[in-house]
């Protein structure tokens, strides 16, 4: 079975500078690892290569078993990215939110139910309107989203930014659900107490090049 | 076979769904009915009384009814990309692997609605204001022009609004790239609409050319759109 992300000697440029410069890293299925590192060492576009946005000027990076360059739609249908922004529409509920996204792929009424379930959004909170939701709740919500579309490999940038400590803890156990419910996820985080805690590997990425941390 | 016929499947589910879409938030927002119909009925009556001659008001009629669509199609346009980049949506859909060819053809069949829905609107109004006549030869023409028309606008205004999206000064940046692009169409659907009123003596049958250039309009935008539209996204 392919590990849920390989990646070797990866280089990719942008505007001229070589954000990323020869990175390696494997990531096995259902691993949380915590991609640490100061800014502008590389984190995000690690995480925007694996998501096909990025290209590489050499090297190559697979995302189980995909090709993120010559099999970018099958990559793309397996990862979810989820940057600063939600990509919620404010003016449809939670639960239509999330009804959205699955239907997209062909999921069931019934495994958006479940998602809402799992991640403590069914019940009142699943008919309010997402522009009314807190800050935690919405990431919550943009979370589920992922996993009623079936991502496989969740690509996290800064995913406790702007969340009060009960956001983060909601977070936290969003994310463990969705480990435990099959998911890997690589999270890129200044916050290393908590993401460490969450994390069940961590390494750090500095000028470019992946480096592990025992 | 089988896997075109479920790829062709997966391409009307999305596109329902992205039509369903904007078309539920338009409903909860009213921005269209509170604000961009009162705006194109302002245009009408302004013009109304730019003109003040009836017998004038009578021949221009059906080319300010269109031009007061291809204002509001600006409008109708910005908010539709609105929707998907005020949370990073149009940025989720890229990543997700959705067919963006479906998500075009989504986002133009529900802006066609809209369209449509505010040009009948507006004809209504003409009728009112500028005393125009809907003669029962020319409902079939009429009819076929206003379905052509804004299926054409919606098309050309859903690539073009895909295009701006991400750009800097997109408000004003929209307007300038539109227009010319839309011209062929207020100038088709202005003569065809002329010819199903009767203005100034034209025979109805006169307008049936104008219908086949709108129904060109609206396979090529269509079409090429929805080619085009995944790689300008990437861009």
């Amino acid at each position: 079975m392919h590990p849920a992300v390989e990646v070797h000697d990866a280089v990719a440029v942008l505007g001229g500078f070589p954000a990323l410069a020869g990175a390696d890293l494997t990531v096995a299925r259902h691993e949380i690892l915590l991609v640490r590192g100061p800014n502008g060492a590389g984190k995000t576009t690690l995480l925007r290569v694996l998501a096909g946005l990025v290209p590489l000027s050499r090297g190559r990076a697979e995302v189980l078993g995909f090709d993120v360059t010559t099999q970018r739609p099958d990559v793309r249908a397996r990862v979810g990215l989820l940057g600063h922004a939600n990509g919620l529409y404010g003016e449809l509920t939670v639960r239509e939110n999330v009804e959205f996204w699955a239907a997209a792929v062909g999921a069931s009424g019934s495994e958006t139910d479940a998602v809402l379930r799992r991640f403590a959004l069914s019940g009142r909170l699943a008919d309010i309107h997402a522009h009314r939701l807190s800050a935690g709740q919405r990431r919550r919500t943009a979370l589920a989203c992922l996993m009623a579309r079936r991502a496989e490999v969740w690509l996290l940038d800064e995913p406790h930014a702007g969340l009060d400590a009960t956001g983060r803890d909601d977070l936290d156990q969003a994310l463990v659900e969705a480990r435990d419910a099959g998911a890997t996820i690589l999270v890129a985080s200044h916050e290393l107490e908590r993401a460490g805690r969450l994390a069940t590997r961590e390494v750090e990425v500095v000028g470019g090049v992946v480096r592990p941390i025992s | 076979m089988s896997a075109s016929i479920e790829r062709m499947s997966q391409r009307r589910r999305v596109v329902m769904r992205i039509a369903a879409k904007d078309l539920r938030i338009e409903i909860r927002s009213r921005i269209i009915a509170n604000q961009v119909l009162p705006f194109a009925g302002l245009v009408l009556v302004l013009f109304a009384f730019a003109l003040d001659v009836e017998s004038v008001m009578n021949r221009v009629a059906p080319g300010l009814v269109w031009l007061a669509a291809v204002f509001s199609l600006f409008f109708l346009v910005q908010r539709s990309y609105a929707l998907e980049t005020a949370d990073g949506a149009l940025d989720a859909l890229r990543v997700s692997g959705v067919d963006l060819g479906a998500v075009f053809l989504g986002k133009a069949l529900a802006l066609m609605v809209q369209l449509f829905v505010l040009v009948v609107l507006l004809a209504a109004g003409a009728v009112l204001l500028y005393r125009a006549e809907i003669r029962s030869e020319g409902v079939v023409l009429l009819v076929t022009t206003v379905i052509l028309a804004t299926a054409g606008m919606s098309a050309v205004g859903t690539l073009y609004g895909g295009l701006s999206a991400g750009a800097k000064g997109r408000e004003t940046l929209l307007p300038l790239l539109l227009t010319p692009v839309v011209a062929p169409v207020l100038i088709a659907a202005a003569r065809a609409t002329e010819a199903a009123l009767g203005t100034a003596g034209t025979a109805t049958g006169d307008g049936w050319p104008w219908v086949g250039l709108l129904g060109t309009f609206a396979v090529v935008f269509g079409v090429v759109g929805t080619v085009a539209f995944g790689p300008l996204i990437e861009e």
